[in-house]
Formats: C-alpha cells, sequence, structure tokens
C-alpha cells in the first residue's frame, strides 16, 4: 500500500504553498499537487519567449502579509520585493500627464496641475484611508467570524469585529459606511474635484469585479489599495524579483525547507470521499493518493462542483454555490519589446515609468469602457494597468530590451459571441490594447517584438480560474467575510468532513496576500484537524 | 569644510536632493534623492554606486611589509596569498581595538590598507628599523564601490579583467577604456560587490564607463544611509558607532576588544608576537565580558503598543545610530546592554540592531527588552536575540562557472 499523507493539498498557487509550508512546519507529513508545469498558479513566472519572462497573470505585489514573510522566513528562500515609486497617468495629446510619486511635496506639485485644491487634499483623503485600512487590517488577518453561530468564541471574534468599529470613533465610523456603500466615483467625488485624478483612483475600485466605477459598493475596495502601506511598508506596490512568480518560489522554497513534498504535472481529477468523509485524492490518470484531509486551493466552483461534485452536496449548497459570482472581467497581454516605450517625451528620465502607467485619462473614459462589457464586448478603448518591470528587474529581459505586462478591463468572459469563441477573439483583443497604447506610445508597434495575448477563457482553461475571475471570485461586498465563499463555510471547511480550502475564494479574498493559505492552516492546526 | 572627492562633478548632478555630509573631510552623499530607499534597493535588487573615496587609504612597501603588517594586526597577514585581501582589525596592547578595515596584497611587498580613520602616525611609530615604506594615498587614489546583484554584469562591460572567476576578498588589475584600475570583491553591504580603486586623473572616465554600462542593469547612485541600512542586515560593525577606537576613548567603558566585536574570527592567535596577543590570548582563556548581538525586535509586540494610542505601526524611514538601552529578560528595569545602530529592513520586514550585551544573554534565542518610544511614551517590547549577520545571500561568494554549453 501506497504512502498516506497528513494532507494533500490540491493546486500549488502561493496559497496552497504557504498552506503546505505552515502545516510543514508544525511537523505535518504534506503533498502538494499542482496540474501545471509550474507552481505558482496566477502569480507566476514564465519565459514566454526566449530571454523574456512574464508575470503571465498577476503582475505586481502589495498586500502580502508580513507577518508571513517573518514567520516563514521567506526573504531567505527568495522573497523579494522592489518597491514601485511612481504611478503614471499619461494623457492624450502631448500632455505631461499626472505622475504620483513617493515624494509627497512633488506629487502635490502634479496634481495641482489639474486641480489646487485637490492637490491639497490628496494627503488628508491617504491620512484617512490609511486609518480605515488599519481597522480592515485587523479583519483581513483573522478568519471571518460565523454571524449564524451561538458558539461563544465565534461570538467573541464578531465581538473583536464590532470593537474596530466601535473604536473608530463616529467620524471614520461615517466614513465607513460610505465605503461600504457608495460607488468608488462617488466615494472620490466627496474629496476630489478632478475628473484626470479621480481616473486612476477610481478604477481601483474595480479591479476583478463585472461593475463600474459608478456601481455602488466598490468604493470598498478602495481599501485594498491603502492597505499594503501598513507594516511599515513604506510603499504601497511592488514587483516581486524575477517576476511575481518570484513570490510563489520562495514559498515553496520554504515549505520544501519543512519538509513538504510537492509536485508538478499531476492533474487532481476529484477528491475521495467516503461517509461523507474525504480521504485522499483522485488523478485524472486514475491514480489514488491517501490522506487525513485535503485541502482545496482551487476556486469555489472548482472545489465543490468538480472536487466534490453535486451528488455529494444538498441541493441548497449546490444552488449558493452556483450563484457564487465569478463573471471574469480582465484579462491580459505581456509584450516583449526592443526598447522602450516612452510613455511621455516630455518628461526627463525614466523615473516616471518605473512603478505602473494607467490608462485611464478620466472617469468617464472607464465608465465607457464599462457599458461595451455590459453588453457583451471587450472594451475597445479599456482601462489599461501597464508596468515595465524589467526597467527595474534587468533579470527579465536581455540588455537593452525590455518585458511589458498590460493587465486590461474589461475583457467579460461572457463574451456575445460565446466564452469558447475568445481564441478566435484573441488577436482583435490584443490589437485593440496596441491600438490604445498607441495613443500614447505612436512608434509602439516597432518596438513589439513577440506578443502574449491572456483572455478570460485562458485564465479559465490554463489557469483554472473559472470564468477566468483573477480573485476565484467577484470581490463585491457580498461575496466577503463570512459570506466567502458561503455562508455556514466560511471558515475554510467544506460540507465534507476533512475537506478544508486555502485560495482567494475564501476570506479574506483575492491578491497575492497569502492570507487564505496562512488562516487556513492555522486553522486546520488549530481544529487539531490532523 | 570638507572638500570635494574627484567624482564630485558626476555626484552633484546626481545629488537631487543636496543632502551632504562630512566624511572623513570630504563631501559624501547621504542621500541622492528625498524618497531614498530605492537607493537602498539597488543593493539588493540590481548595483548600487557609492563614492567611497573618503575611506583612508594607505599603500604599504618595503621588503619587511609582511611582517610589519602581521605584526600590527591580529590576523595573520603573512597567509595573505598574491591578491588577496581579508578583512581585519588592528589593536593597542591591551587588546582594545583601534579601527578595522581591509588589506590587499597587490604584488610583491605592496600591500594596499583601508581604515576607517586616520592611521598613519600609529602605523608609522612601529615601522622603526624594519624596511617598510607607508604612503597615505588617500587623496590621490579615489574609489567606488559597486554593490548589488547586477555590479558583476556591469563591470563585465567596462573592463578586460575576469570578473565571473574573481572570488570574494581577491582583487586583480583591470584595463577600461584608457584607464586602469584595481578591483576588490570586497565591499560593506553584504551582497555581491566590488570596490574599484582609481587613481584621481581617471576618476570621471571610471565612472562615466560605470554609469554607461550600468543603464541596462538598473544602476542606480546610492548614499550613505542606504550603505547604513545595508551593513546593519549584513551585520557589519561600524567604527564609531557600534564601537570606539581605543585612541579616541575617553574611558574604558567605550573600548572593545575583537572578540567583544565579533571579529574573534579575525584573530590568529597562535603565532608570532603581534600587538595585542598577550592580552587577547588572555581574554580567549578567560572569556569575555561583552558580544555583540543582533537582535529582532518583535513586531506584534510593537503593532500592539502602537494600537493602544490608535495607531497603525511606524518605523522609521532608514537607519538610526542613537544608544538605546537593551534590558533583562525578565527584570525589566536591570540594563544588560545596549543597541547601538539598527534599521528597519525593508527585506525581512523585521526591525533590527546591532547590540552589545553582557556576554551571558548573548546566547541566540535569548529574549531581552528593548525600549521603544511609542507617541512619546517609553516602552518596552520583547527582542530576540541572534546572530548579527541578518542577511547573507549565497551570490556574495558565488562565482560564475565556465560556460559548459549549459
Ligand atoms: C490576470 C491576473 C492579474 C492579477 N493581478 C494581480 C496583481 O497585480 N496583484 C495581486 O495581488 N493580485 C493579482 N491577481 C490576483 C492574484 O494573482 C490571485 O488572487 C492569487 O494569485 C491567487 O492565489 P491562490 O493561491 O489563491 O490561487 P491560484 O493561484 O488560482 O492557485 C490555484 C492553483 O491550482 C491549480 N489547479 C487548478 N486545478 C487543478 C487540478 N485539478 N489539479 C491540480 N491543480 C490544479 C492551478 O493551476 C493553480 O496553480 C491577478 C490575477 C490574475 C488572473
Amino acid at each position: 500500500m501506497s504512502k498516506k499523507y497528513d494532507a494533500i493539498i490540491i493546486g500549488g498557487g502561493h496559497n496552497g504553498l504557504i498552506n503546505a509550508a505552515y502545516l510543514a512546519k508544525a511537523g505535518k507529513d504534506v503533498l502538494v499537487l499542482e496540474k501545471r508545469h509550474v507552481l505558482g498558479g496566477a502569480a507566476v513566472s514564465e519565459e514566454v519567449f526566449p530571454g523574456y519572462t512574464f508575470s503571465v497573470c498577476s503582475y505586481v505585489v502589495s498586500l502580502f502579509r508580513p507577518h508571513i514573510i517573518r514567520e516563514l522566513n521567506l526573504a531567505k528562500h527568495g522573497y523579494d520585493i522592489i518597491p514601485m515609486d511612481a504611478s503614471f497617468q499619461p494623457l492624450p495629446d502631448g500632455d505631461m500627464g499626472l505622475c504620483r510619486w513617493g515624494d509627497a511635496s512633488r506629487t502635490r506639485r502634479e496634481i495641482a496641475r489639474f486641480s489646487k485644491k485637490d492637490s491639497e487634499v490628496y494627503g488628508e483623503f491617504s491620512k484617512v484611508m490609511t486609518h480605515m485600512a488599519k481597522m480592515a487590517k485587523e479583519i483581513i488577518d483573522h478568519p471571518a467570524p460565523d454571524v449564524a453561530s451561538i458558539n461563544p468564541k465565534e461570538l467573541s471574534s464578531l465581538l473583536r469585529m464590532g470593537k474596530v468599529f466601535k473604536n473608530m470613533g463616529p467620524e471614520l465610523l461615517q466614513m465607513n459606511t460610505k465605503l461600504l456603500t457608495m460607488s468608488s466615483a462617488d466615494f472620490l467625488d466627496l474629496w476630489f474635484e478632478s475628473e484626470v485624478l479621480k481616473g486612476p483612483m477610481s478604477v481601483s475600485g474595480i479591479i476583478g469585479t463585472f461593475l463600474g466605477v459608478r456601481s455602488p459598493g466598490t468604493a470598498y475596495v478602495l481599501l485594498h489599495h491603502y492597505m499594503g502601506e501598513l507594516d511599515g511598508a513604506f510603499r504601497s506596490w511592488g514587483f516581486s524579483k524575477g517576476g511575481t512568480g518570484g513570490v510563489s518560489i520562495a514559498c515553496a522554497n520554504a515549505a520544501k525547507s519543512f519538509g513538504a513534498e510537492i509536485r508538478t504535472n499531476v492533474n487532481v481529477s476529484h477528491v475521495k470521499i467516503k461517509n461523507g468523509k474525504a480521504t485522499g485524492v483522485v488523478l485524472a490518470n486514475g491514480d489514488e493518493i491517501d490522506s487525513k484531509i485535503v485541502i482545496s486551493n482551487l476556486d469555489p466552483n472548482r472545489t465543490y462542483l468538480k472536487m466534490i461534485g453535486e451528488n455529494n452536496l444538498e441541493s441548497n449548497i449546490t444552488k449558493e454555490i452556483k450563484r457564487f459570482k465569478l463573471r471574469g472581467s480582465s484579462g491580459k497581454v505581456n509584450f516583449a519589446l526592443n526598447g522602450v516605450p516612452n510613455f511621455c517625451k516630455k518628461r526627463d528620465g525614466l523615473e516616471f515609468m518605473k512603478g505602473d502607467i494607467a490608462i485611464v485619462p478620466n472617469v468617464d473614459y472607464v465608465e465607457r469602457a464599462y457599458d461595451q462589457a455590459k453588453y457583451g464586448e471587450f472594451s475597445e478603448r479599456p482601462y489599461i494597468n501597464i508596468v515595465v518591470p524589467s526597467l527595474t528587474d534587468p533579470t527579465l529581459a536581455p540588455p537593452g530590451k525590455h518585458v511589458m505586462s498590460c493587465f486590461v478591463q474589461y475583457a467579460p468572459f461572457n463574451i456575445k459571441e460565446g466564452a469558447e469563441n475568445w481564441p478566435k477573439l484573441a488577436d482583435k483583443f490584443g490589437d485593440a490594447v496596441q491600438e490604445t497604447i498607441k495613443e500614447y506610445v505612436p512608434d509602439f508597434d516597432s518596438l513589439v517584438e513577440h506578443r502574449q495575448v491572456v483572455t478570460p477563457w485562458d485564465l479559465q482553461e490554463t489557469f483554472g480560474l473559472t470564468e477566468g475571475n483573477i480573485f476565484q471570485g467577484e470581490l463585491t461586498l457580498e461575496q466577503l467575510l463570512f459570506q466567502r465563499p458561503i455562508s455556514g463555510y466560511a471558515k475554510y471547511k467544506t460540507p465534507i468532513r476533512g475537506l478544508w480550502m486555502s485560495g482567494s475564494g475564501t476570506h479574506p479574498g483575492g491578491g497575492i496576500m497569502g492570507s487564505g493559505g496562512e488562516l487556513s492552516a492555522k486553522s486546520i492546526l488549530k481544529d487539531k484537524a490532523i | 569644510m570638507p572638500i570635494q572627492t574627484p567624482f564630485h562633478q558626476r555626484t552633484s548632478e546626481h545629488n537631487k536632493n543636496l543632502d551632504w555630509k562630512d566624511w572623513g573631510g570630504y563631501f559624501a552623499s547621504n542621500s541622492y534623492n528625498v524618497v531614498n530607499d530605492f537607493e537602498y534597493y539597488a543593493f539588493r535588487h540590481s548595483a548600487g554606486l557609492i563614492d567611497v573615496t573618503p575611506l583612508f587609504k594607505y599603500k604599504v612597501t618595503g621588503k619587511d611589509a609582511t611582517l610589519f603588517l602581521s605584526r600590527l594586526i591580529v590576523k595573520d597577514i603573512s597567509k595573505l596569498k598574491l591578491n588577496q585581501a581579508t578583512y581585519c582589525c588592528w589593536c593597542d596592547d591591551r587588546g582594545m581595538v583601534i579601527d578595522d578595515g581591509t588589506v590587499m596584497y597587490f604584488a610583491e611587498n605592496e600591500y594596499f590598507v583601508t581604515a576607517a580613520d586616520p592611521s598613519y602616525s600609529w602605523f608609522s611609530r612601529f615601522i622603526k628599523k624594519l624596511d617598510v615604506k607607508i604612503e597615505d594615498v588617500t587623496d590621490t587614489i579615489c574609489a567606488l564601490a559597486l554593490q548589488g546583484p547586477t555590479s558583476r554584469d556591469i563591470l563585465k562591460n567596462v573592463c578586460d579583467a575576469d570578473i565571473d572567476s574573481l572570488k570574494f576578498f581577491w582583487t586583480t588589475s583591470a584595463k577600461g577604456d584608457g584607464f586602469e584600475f584595481k578591483i576588490s570583491r570586497t565591499g560593506y553591504t553584504g551582497d555581491l560587490g566590488y570596490e574599484l580603486w582609481v587613481k584621481n586623473a581617471d576618476a570621471i572616465k571610471l565612472f562615466d564607463a560605470l554609469w554607461h554600462a550600468g543603464q541596462n542593469y538598473n544602476i542606480r547612485m546610492s548614499g550613505i544611509a542606504a550603505l547604513d541600512i545595508a551593513r546593519i542586515e549584513a551585520g557589519l560593525v561600524m567604527n564609531g558607532v557600534d564601537y570606539h577606537s581605543s585612541l579616541h576613548a575617553l574611558i574604558p567603558e567605550q573600548m572593545s576588544t575583537p572578540y567583544e566585536l565579533g571579529l574573534g574570527w579575525a584573530v590568529n592567535l597562535d603565532r608570532d608576537p603581534f600587538m595585542g596577543q598577550k592580552a587577547l590570548k588572555a581574554e580567549k582563556k578567560n572569556g569575555s565580558k561583552w558580544a555583540t548581538v543582533g537582535i529582532d525586535i518583535d513586531w506584534p509586540d510593537l503593532e500592539e503598543l502602537y494600537k493602544k494610542h490608535g495607531l497603525p505601526p511606524h518605523t522609521d524611514a532608514g537607519a538610526w545610530r542613537t544608544s538605546i538601552p537593551v534590558y533583562h529578560p525578565q527584570n525589566k528595569t536591570k540594563q544588560i546592554g545596549y543597541a547601538t545602530s539598527g534599521t528597519w529592513s525593508p527585506l525581512l520586514k523585521k526591525n533590527i540592531a546591532l547590540v552589545t550585551i553582557q556576554k551571558e544573554y548573548a546566547k541566540p534565542g535569548t529574549e531581552v527588552n528593548f525600549e521603544v518610544t511609542v507617541e512619546h511614551h517609553r516602552e518596552k517590547v520583547r527582542a530576540i536575540v541572534g546572530k548579527p549577520q541578518f542577511f547573507n545571500p549565497k551570490r556574495k561568494r558565488s562565482i560564475v562557472k565556465k560556460e559548459n554549453n549549459e
């Protein structure tokens, strides 16, 4: 008989690997099974064209929890983030654009070109948001309380959350209510007047959702952008050395150093279930591996409907999980370039391009992009978040050459031609992105050596993200906290005993943060599940 | 008033922050930019270029040069091979450290010595009848440190030397386009890096060549402030900050021995007589009173203190150099040591500090109490004692293997 593991983790995304590291650190015998040939899931680096390494999906890191870095000694295992100093927004017609810098005075002068008032309010706004983010952090760094439970432990954890709000004081509490209910555009209107400034700020609220900047509830997601400023991180966003896959590799190295076993190219078909309890996994090739518990790092849809299967679920649960909104709305286009794409020749040097470059000249621009998406089309002039990480991390491209990553929204999974027709539309989608960029970099075509288009369909088929949702499920209010993925099962457990979850489809949600993996592992250990 | 180094023309173009400080009588850039953590990150991610001309530099020549240096320095210099370099310190005859620096064996009977303090007078008084000549080349040879993972690639593009096989703490001569210089694989960042020694007349040529080649490797100018963060992460002590030269100490308590500074590995005791040998032998036998350790200041504790005031945790940007008391594990009013410098480590996401501590508390894993000031209140948080070296990447010592098709 083959060996029986303490735990099998399905999916080698960064959360799965972190889960493995924590369990192995606690002395458990852990096996991670990843379908692809590379580890990392949506946090992956691949040399797609010889000499050019792309962060194929996620491209910047900000939310990663610093205590995980400390607890798993990730710096020693290669975790290495290079902060970004600038956030640039090019404008059409040869304008200087707007660049926001780590240097507050410099930013103030930049914003003053558009609104003197806004330039001064900007600092105040950051202060309040940092305060709010501090509260949110309390929520993020602990499992979500179960509101339906009368278990005293749950109540105390609810109380802790209540206390967070109570401690806010009336002014912040009011702000918090606004954050939870308003649209990101409306929320920003409370502070700012410049449509130019509000453009890039408002989009933070819609990333990974099928919502527009004027849709209610999107304000909350703005908070995420201030979270990274805590914990002495100074700068909220950064590049992972060697691409975002670097984070996953560091997590994998940590897991291995604690004794975890990791296998790639292993496709799990489903979870073995006996008498309502998970007893191992069945691979696509028919092999079986046994374990005391199983942890799924896949999205809730796959975990429930494929790994468990409808046969093993009560119908109301099936219904709820089918209602869990995925609705992917974004894609990626990655370029290999033979030179630097200069987004503003009027500016000296290239420092302004070493952070992110946001194609969103104003608020209306994004709303118009959304209009097309509502009717099943990809935006012809989409919001694009661009980074040229090779300007900062020369290891990503041959000397003098560059890689450029474009995160594009909207690219609805459910395109009117039918999602399965995305492969036929991929080139047209890539062209739309390239045409949009050319409005700012006229000679862009001549720089392009290679282009990789990642459609929402690819995100589903290659990366296992159902409906191409980048966060394994929309980060909308009704899908957060004790409702992520469904109420009653928000604490990394599932209706199947011994089957746990750990991906970004669980609390606290998407992004390269590591929380799902960490909190899930800690819950498992606390529960003495193994 | 400080004077300008031969690189000043270039460094001043880059110094957007006008932040100069006096280092050994020269203008040295403390930071080049208002937001200067990128100057630190360059050391860890690409390459940071620092003007280190102000280091005191000496050429020691003569038939007795080897003997002379071996007598003065607590490390056995006679063991150095041609082109090898070593980190070292030298003591008075009480075994108290005077200074630390590097010795490089450039040619037969020719050594190159760097020091933090002016050392000509101290060295000279021991020449006596030996065939030794000491030349102070501080003002005629200038220096750049190029530190960080891409420094090797940059250097390969500016000279003819075999950089790939140059090992950690070895040196080589090199020819650039129209100038010659010396390269030592040394530095103060604990990372892959080199120090480049060039005649004043060729300073700008070397600088321009590096800057030009560096464009494809994200080279940045780095200031002293950035260097300070890196050297604390690397656990490297600094004269005048973490210890005092016994020549300048006013009271015995201000002096330290190599063992107390964690430099015991750089002492070669059993050999012909050298300055401080007797005292150091006695200390080795009887044990030291103090030790230098690194501490990891507990983040959750600190976070909790800030939370009490309704604040998010705060860390200073950059390193600090003030003395801060360290207290007994249980008895929180009993002082057992003091931190001499520390920093928030952007890489490790930890608050770290170099600490002089009573020997009995120096064991790795010991939990001590550290004083912090949170919102004007003095408080104590836990800190864990460990080795001073917090960060030590493999690339620091790595060698590029000659290609064999792989
Ligand atoms: C295009 C895109 C851009 C993004 N940009 C950012 C960004 O810039 N910053 C940021 O913080 N976040 C970003 N995100 C979100 C972030 O990448 C994810 O939230 C995060 O990486 C998810 O990690 P995870 O471990 O929870 O899950 P995943 O990374 O989804 O891991 C799931 C793993 O399971 C594997 N798998 C699936 N099915 C099977 C099976 N049957 N058997 C075995 N293995 C299987 C998958 O291959 C995958 O490796 C982006 C995501 C995408 C898609």
